[in-house]
C-alpha cells in the first residue's frame, strides 16, 4: 500500500510545501520570541526600579528591639526593682528530626508537666518549624545545669536568655513602687492616644501601678532597630543596619531602705498607713500601706484566683492606704483650726471655756460630747491641743463656721492632691456648702460645722495629705510637695523636683504659729499632753497632736467601748509629728485601722519611727545641743 | 544533500550533530549554574547524573535510522496508550494527580513518551498519502491526537496534554493541511473554551488562569507565585543581581526555584543580558532543528523534525510566558535548564532523533 503510494508521489512538491510551512513556522517564532523579548524589556528595563523596590521590601524587614528598663534604687543606691535575667529552654522544630523521641527523653529529664507538654503541641501546631517554641519558661538553676549537661543530646534545643522584672523586697515597696505587668488591650489605646506605638512595639511591659506607672516614660526608654534581611518565611539571614536600645533611666529615690523596712515591720499584722517625709524637701523617707502584697505575681501574671483573693479580701491590700485611704482626720486637724481661729479673732491665746464634758449648740438642744466624759474644766487654746479638747474646738468652729474652715484647710491641702508622684490618689473630701448640696441636695447645718471641727462628720483626709499639712505646719505656712522622685542618675539628667507653687500662709501674726506648734510640743513633753508617755525619754523635741476618729457614729448617750464592739468598729488611731520642734528635719503620719486611741496606738509607733530617723541621721548630722 | 565518505566528520560518523550539541551543552551549563546557585551541590551533582543517562539516551536513539521509528511508530503508540490507561488504573499519585507507574526500580511516566510518539504516530500515518494531508486523514490524525491527549488530561495533567496534542496538530500543520481547515479548527477552538472552562477544567486549573488575568487580586494566595517570580525577573534589570545573588530566589521568595520558576531565578541573576543569551541559545537550536526538518530527505523525516523542534520552542514560549506573567502558570519546564528526569530524557531523546534524521541521510539516498 505504502509502496503504492510513493509510487504516485511527487517528492519536490511535498518537500517545497513542508519547506513553507516550516518557513512559516519560523516566523512565528521569531514573532513569538519578540513578543517574550518585548515583555522580559518591559520588566526589566522599564520597571526595573518598581520591581527592585518591592524586591526589597520583601526582603527587608525591620525589627525593634525593646530597650532594658531603667533600674529603681533607694536613696543609698539599695536596688528596688532590678532586671533578671530568666531563662526558658526553646526547641527549633525544623532542627530536629528526632522531635518525638527529644521530647520524650527531656519529658523525663526534667519532668516536663502534662501541661507543659500539651502547650507544645499546641505552639508546635500553630507556629512555623524554624521559629523558636519555648516548653519551660523560667527554668531552676538546676533545671539549667542538668540540660547543659545532656546539652549535647538535644541539638535543636538551646536556653534563652532574657530579662524579668523582679522586686527583691517583695511586698515591702509595692505601694510605692507599683509593678509592671503584659500590656493589654487598654495599655495599648492609651500608647496609641500617646501616639508611642513605634516607641512601644516589641516592649511586653508596661508600668501599671506607683513609680513604674508614674515614671513610665523615663523607665522604658527609646527602643533600636535592627534591619534585617530575612526570606519568605521570615526567618532573619543576616542583619543590615542596627541601632542600639537606648535603655530606660534608672531612678534614686527617696525612699530609705532601713526606714522603710521599720515602718512595714511595725504595720505588721496592722491595716494601715506610715508615711515618713522630710519636712523641709518633702522627700518621701518611708511609705507604707499594710496589708500589703508581692508584687512579683503581677510580673509573671497573676493566676485569677490569686487575684480575687486580693481583689476580695477584706483587708483590702491593694488599696495604697497611705494615698487612698480616706479617714475622718479626727483631732490631729486641731492645730489648724486653732490657728484659723486666732487669725479671724475668734479666740486670742487667753481665751478660755468651761467644759463640763459636752457641748450643746445654741438655741438647740443638740448635745455635742467630748472624749473625756467628765470634761476637761477650765481650758484655754494650748490645753485644748495638748489634751486634745473637743468641747473648746465645738464653740471655736461654732463660731468661725464652715465658710471659713473650708478654704482655710485648703491651703493645708485638705480636699486637694498632695502632687505625690504616684498616680493612685484621692482628693478625699473637704466639705463645704456647695459640696454638700450638690453630694446630699441638702443645706448644710451648723451641727455639720460642729463634727468638722474636730475632724469628723463629712470631713476625710488621706495620710499623704495629713503629712503635707503636717509640714506645713512645721513650716510656718510654707507648703512643700511631697515627692517619691529623688534623682535620675543619668549623666546628661538632672532632676529637679517639684517646687510648691502654692503661696505661703500669711497669717497676721507669726506669734499665732508659735501657739499652736507650742502646744503641739505641749502634746508629747508636758505630762499633761495625750502623747507625754509615747515620747517619754526622747532624745529630740518633738511636736505632734494625735486622732482617735470614730469609724461609726455612738449615740449621743452611749460610751465608747473599744471591748465590747465588733473589731472593724473600732477607731482608728492617728497620729501626726514632726521632730527636732526648732528646726524640723522630719515629719510623720501613722494611721491604724481600728486600733483605737491615737496617743495610746499610734504616737508609740512615731516614736520608734524617730528613734531610727535619728539613730541614723545621728552620726551625719552636727551635734544639737537641746 | 550528499556527503562523500571522506567528508563525514567525526560528529557524522557518531550520529551527532555539532550545533545541536553546542546548544544543548550551553543550556546544560546555564541550568547547572543556575541549580548550584539556587540549591546547591546536590542538585547540581542530581541534575548532572539525570543529564549522563539522557545523553546516552539521546546517543543511542541518534544511532538508530529513521525507518525503524517509522516502521514501529504505530506499534509504540498502542503500547503507550495502553501504559496511560494503566496509569489512570494503577497509578501514582503525585501532587494529587496520577502521572507514574511505580515499576519497582524507578518511576515512570507514560505521557513523557507520549510526548515524542505522538508526532512519530501522526507522521506516520499522514505520510502514508500524499501531502498535503487532505481532510478525511486529517480527521483521522486527529482521533490519533486525541486519544492519549483525554489520557493524559484525565491524570489530570493539563500541561503535558496540551504539549502532546500540539506535538500532533504540528505534524498537522506542516503537512501541509490547507490553511482553510486550520481557520475553521481556530473557530472551533474558540467554540469549545466555554466548554473546557465550565465543564472539562479543574478549579485550580480555573484558579491558575485567573490568576494569570489578575494576580494583584490576591497577592498571598494564588497569586504569590506569579507575583514573586515578576518581582524576581523584573528586580534583576539589565545586568541583574550576580550569581547566587538572587534575593528572590536565594530567600526563597520564589516558589519551584529549580523546576519550573528557574527562568526567574536566572533572569534575577543574570539580567536583561542573560535573558538575551539564553534566548540565542534557545534560537540557535530551533534554528538549526528547523534547518535539519528542512534538509530531511522524506516527508516523515521533514515532519518529525519539525514537530519535534516546535514542540520543543512550545515549552520554552510557555515556560517564560508563564514566569513572566504572559500565559497561565500550567506547569511546564523550561527545556534542558529546569531541574527534572522523565522531562530531559524526553528532551535529549527528541533531539536524539532529530541527529539520527540528520546523520542518516546516506543510507536514505542509497535505498
Amino acid at each position: 500500500m505504502r509502496i503504492k503510494r510513493n509510487s504516485i508521489r511527487d517528492h519536490s512538491a511535498e518537500s517545497e510545501l513542508v519547506m513553507r510551512r516550516t518557513i512559516a513556522v519560523f516566523v512565528a517564532i521569531l514573532f513569538a520570541i519578540g513578543i517574550l523579548i518585548t515583555n522580559l524589556y518591559y520588566l526589566q528595563i522599564s520597571s526595573f526600579n518598581n520591581y527592585k523596590t518591592r524586591s526589597n521590601d520583601n526582603r527587608i524587614s525591620v525589627q525593634t528591639i525593646a530597650p532594658n528598663r531603667g533600674l529603681i534604687y533607694d536613696r543609698n543606691g539599695v536596688v528596688l526593682a532590678e532586671n533578671r535575667s530568666v531563662y526558658s529552654l526553646q526547641v527549633i522544630v525544623r532542627n530536629t528530626k528526632t522531635l518525638q523521641d527529644d521530647i520524650k527523653r527531656l519529658t523525663s529529664l526534667l519532668s516536663l508537666t502534662e501541661t507543659e507538654l500539651l502547650n507544645f503541641k499546641n505552639n508546635n501546631r500553630n507556629s512555623r518549624s524554624f521559629k523558636p517554641i519555648t516548653i519551660r519558661d523560667q527554668l531552676t538553676p538546676e533545671d539549667v545545669a542538668l540540660f547543659t549537661v545532656n546539652r549535647h543530646h538535644f541539638k535543636a534545643f538551646s536556653i534563652h536568655a532574657s530579662f524579668k522584672r523582679y522586686y527583691p523586697f517583695g511586698d515591702a515597696f509595692t505601694h510605692v513602687l507599683g509593678y509592671i505587668a503584659k500590656i493589654n488591650s487598654r495599655d495599648l489605646e492609651q500608647i496609641e492616644k500617646r501616639g508611642e506605638e513605634i516607641r512601644y512595639r516589641g516592649t511586653k511591659y508596661i508600668g501599671k501601678l506607683g513609680i513604674e506607672k508614674f515614671y513610665e516614660d523615663l523607665l522604658h526608654g527609646q527602643p533600636g532597630q535592627r534591619q534585617v534581611e530575612v526570606d519568605s518565611w521570615g526567618k532573619v539571614i543576616r542583619t543590615l543596619d542596627f541601632t542600639a536600645p537606648v535603655p530606660g533611666k534608672d531612678l534614686k529615690l527617696n525612699i530609705d531602705i532601713d526606714l522603710q523596712l521599720k515602718a512595714q515591720s511595725l504595720l505588721k499584722d496592722m491595716r494601715g498607713s506610715i508615711i515618713l517625709m522630710e519636712a523641709k524637701t518633702g522627700a518621701i523617707l518611708s511609705l507604707v500601706s499594710a496589708p500589703s502584697y508581692d508584687p512579683n505575681l503581677f510580673v509573671s501574671g497573676i493566676s485569677q484566683k490569686q487575684y480575687q483573693g486580693l481583689l476580695k479580701s477584706k483587708d483590702r491590700p491593694l488599696i495604697n492606704r497611705a494615698t487612698q485611704g480616706r479617714y475622718p482626720p479626727a483631732s490631729t486637724i486641731k492645730p489648724q483650726m486653732a490657728l484659723l481661729a486666732l487669725d479671724e479673732k475668734v479666740i486670742t491665746e487667753t481665751t478660755t471655756i468651761v467644759d463640763p464634758g459636752w457641748w450643746i449648740v445654741p438655741n438647740s438642744k443638740r448635745r455635742f460630747r467630748d472624749w473625756k466624759a467628765w470634761g476637761h474644766g477650765i481650758v484655754d487654746v494650748f490645753h485644748a491641743i495638748e489634751q486634745s479638747c473637743d468641747t473648746f474646738f465645738y464653740e471655736t468652729s461654732y463660731n468661725l463656721g464652715i465658710d471659713r474652715i473650708e478654704p482655710f484647710m485648703r491651703l493645708f491641702g485638705f480636699g486637694e492632691y498632695s502632687g505625690l508622684d504616684i498616680a493612685e490618689e484621692t482628693k478625699a473630701i473637704m466639705p463645704s456648702r456647695s459640696w454638700k448640696k450638690k453630694r446630699f441636695k441638702d443645706p448644710w447645718y451648723d451641727g455639720d460645722t460642729i463634727s468638722v471641727g474636730i475632724g469628723q462628720g463629712y470631713w476625710t483626709v488621706t495620710p499623704i495629705q495629713l503629712t503635707k499639712a503636717t509640714a506645713i505646719l512645721s513650716r510656718r505656712g510654707n507648703s512643700i510637695v511631697p515627692h517619691l522622685l529623688k534623682t535620675i542618675s543619668s549623666a546628661t539628667d538632672s532632676y529637679s523636683p517639684v517646687h510648691e507653687s502654692k503661696q505661703p500662709i500669711k497669717l497676721e501674726s507669726d506669734n499665732y504659729w508659735n501657739i499652736a506648734l507650742d502646744a503641739m510640743q505641749g502634746v508629747t513633753s508636758k505630762r499633761t499632753g495625750t502623747a507625754y508617755k509615747a515620747f517619754k525619754g526622747a532624745k529630740y523635741t518633738v511636736a505632734g497632736k494625735s486622732g482617735t476618729a470614730q469609724v461609726i457614729n455612738i449615740a449621743e448617750d452611749e460610751t465608747y467601748d473599744a471591748e465590747k464592739i465588733n473589731e472593724r468598729h473600732r477607731d482608728n488611731a492617728m497620729f501626726v509629728a514632726f521632730a527636732p520642734f526648732d528646726s524640723p528635719e522630719v515629719v510623720a503620719t501613722v494611721v491604724l485601722e481600728n486600733a483605737g486611741g491615737g496617743s495610746s496606738h499610734a504616737a508609740p509607733i512615731v516614736r520608734q519611727l524617730f528613734d531610727e530617723y535619728f539613730k541614723k541621721s545621728a552620726p551625719k548630722a552636727p551635734a544639737t545641743d537641746f | 544533500m550528499l556527503s562523500p565518505q571522506s567528508q563525514r566528520s567525526i560528529f557524522n560518523r557518531l550520529h551527532l550533530d555539532p550545533y545541536l550539541l553546542l546548544g544543548l551543552f550551553a543550556l546544560m551549563a546555564i541550568s547547572l549554574t543556575v541549580l548550584y546557585s539556587v540549591a546547591g551541590y546536590p542538585m547540581v551533582y542530581r541534575q548532572i547524573i539525570r543529564l549522563v543517562v539522557a545523553l546516552a539516551a539521546m546517543f543511542v536513539i541518534a544511532q538508530i535510522p529513521p525507518e525503524w521509528y517509522q516502521r514501529w511508530a504505530p506499534a509504540i503508540y498502542i503500547g503507550c496508550i495502553l501504559l496511560l490507561i494503566a496509569v489512570l488504573v494503577i497509578g501514582h499519585t503525585g501532587k494529587g494527580a496520577q502521572r507514574w507507574l511505580d515499576l519497582g526500580f524507578t518511576k515512570f511516566q507514560p505521557s513523557e513518551v507520549m510526548k515524542l510518539i505522538m508526532p512519530l504516530m501522526v507522521a506516520y500515518y499522514v505520510s502514508e498519502f500524499t501531502l498535503p494531508t487532505r481532510f478525511r486523514q486529517a480527521i483521522v490524525a486527529l482521533l490519533i491526537v486525541i486519544v492519549p491527549t483525554l489520557l493524559i488530561a484525565k491524570q489530570p495533567d493539563l500541561g503535558t496534554s496540551i504539549l502532546v496534542a500540539s506535538s500532533g496538530i504540528f505534524v498537522l500543520f506542516l503537512s501541509g493541511i490547507s490553511w482553510v481547515y486550520i481557520g475553521i479548527a481556530f473557530a472551533l477552538i474558540l467554540a469549545f473554551i466555554p466548554i473546557l472552562w465550565f465543564f472539562l477544567m479543574h478549579d485550580y486549573q480555573r484558579g491558575r488562569v485567573l490568576t494569570l488575568l489578575n494576580p494583584e487580586a490576591d497577592p498571598l494566595g494564588a497569586g504569590y507565585h506569579i507575583i514573586q517570580s515578576k518581582i524576581a525577573i523584573g528586580s534583576g534589570g539589565f545586568w541583574g543581581k550576580g550569581w547566587q545573588q538572587g534575593t528572590q530566589s536565594q530567600l526563597e521568595f520564589l516558589p519551584e526555584r529549580h523546576t519550573d520558576f528557574i527562568f526567574s531565578v536566572f533572569s534575577e541573576e543574570f539580567g536583561f543580558v542573560g535573558v538575551l543569551l539564553l534566548l540565542s541559545i534557545y534560537l540557535l537550536i530551533i534554528g538549526r532543528g528547523l534547518w535539519i526538518a528542512n534538509q530531511a530527505q522524506d516527508a516523515f523525516t521533514k515532519l518529525i523534525a519539525g514537530s519535534i523542534i516546535l514542540t520543543f520552542f512550545v515549552y520554552v514560549f510557555v515556560n517564560i510566558g508563564m514566569v513572566s506573567g504572559l500565559l497561565p502558570v500550567v506547569g511546564v519546564p523550561l527545556p534542558i535548564v529546569s531541574f527534572g528526569g522523565t522531562s530531559i530524557v524526553t528532551l535529549l531523546a527528541g533531539f536524539g532523533i532529530l541527529m539520527s534524521i540528520q546523520t542518516h541521510k546516506r543510507f536514505n539516498i542509497k535505498r
